[in-house]
């Protein structure tokens, strides 16, 4: 699946996007970024605070419970500051 | 009903937007319209530039689902949303949301909706730019609560008399 990454968790790990293969054990976004974070100092610091990062999968906001199973992109960001 | 989102680098003029939703009708009573701008300051320190970044794709769906909610709350005759992205400096536009009805109170009521929602919910985050660097700005709790209160379920739709 493809990955995103915006504003300053983009700044944090030096890449817009990138594709990954998480492992099977890995079902929720919440899971996802518990096991990104365990990648390197790098993923470890920009989801330090994993509860302030909002998350979408395939254009649409979902919560940290919601399924990674069939999503093609998922989307890490901090809230939104547009308007 | 007409429905124009647009997401674009270049700055856009408010009252070419409205008469573009107008020309025409006769059956349009009420147009609101509000226009956000870049400040020359955050938090009281003086700033150069906001650089806006946006999730391209994302926005687009995000702003056309709020419409559509909008536009099923309220009985609106026209919507225009405009956002900008990429750098913008003080004085200039940031986003536009106008919004026409027969009668005032849904053109008001739905304008307010977008914007709270464009706030929170609409992938857009801002950078700031001052003599010192960049910096991301941070989301603010009131921007969450003006939000929260459209999520009561939706009232029935009326035409104000």
């Amino acid at each position: 699946m493809k990955l995103l990454y915006f504003a300053w968790v983009r700044e944090r790990l030096g890449k817009a996007e990138e594709r990954i293969d998480p492992p099977a054990g890995v079902a929720t976004v919440g899971e996802l970024m518990a096991w990104l974070a365990r990648r390197d100092e790098q993923y470890a610091f920009a989801f330090e605070n994993a509860k302030v990062i909002r998350a979408a999968i395939d254009h649409r906001h979902v919560r940290p419970d919601a399924a990674i199973k069939d999503a093609s992109e998922i989307a890490f960001f901090p809230p939104m500051t547009g308007g | 009903m007409s429905t124009i989102v647009r997401l674009q680098r270049e700055a856009f003029d408010a009252a070419t937007e409205t008469a573009k939703m107008t020309r025409g009708r006769t059956d349009i009573g009420a147009v609101v319209t509000f226009t956000g701008l870049c400040r020359a300051d955050e938090h009281g320190e003086p700033i150069a530039a906001l650089t806006l970044e946006y999730y391209a794709g994302m926005a687009e769906a995000e702003i056309a689902r709020h419409v559509e909610e909008a536009v099923s709350r309220w009985p609106l005759l026209g919507v225009t949303v405009v956002h900008r992205h990429g750098r913008i400096l003080p004085g200039e536009p940031i986003v536009l949301v106008a919004t026409a009805s027969s009668h005032r109170e849904a053109a008001f009521a739905a304008a307010m909706f977008l914007m709270d929602y464009l706030k929170t919910r609409a992938p857009f985050w801002k950078q700031v730019e001052t003599v010192e660097g960049t910096s991301w700005v941070e989301a603010r709790t009131a921007d969450d609560a003006a939000a929260q209160r459209w999520s009561e379920p939706p009232r029935r739709r009326q035409t104000a008399k």
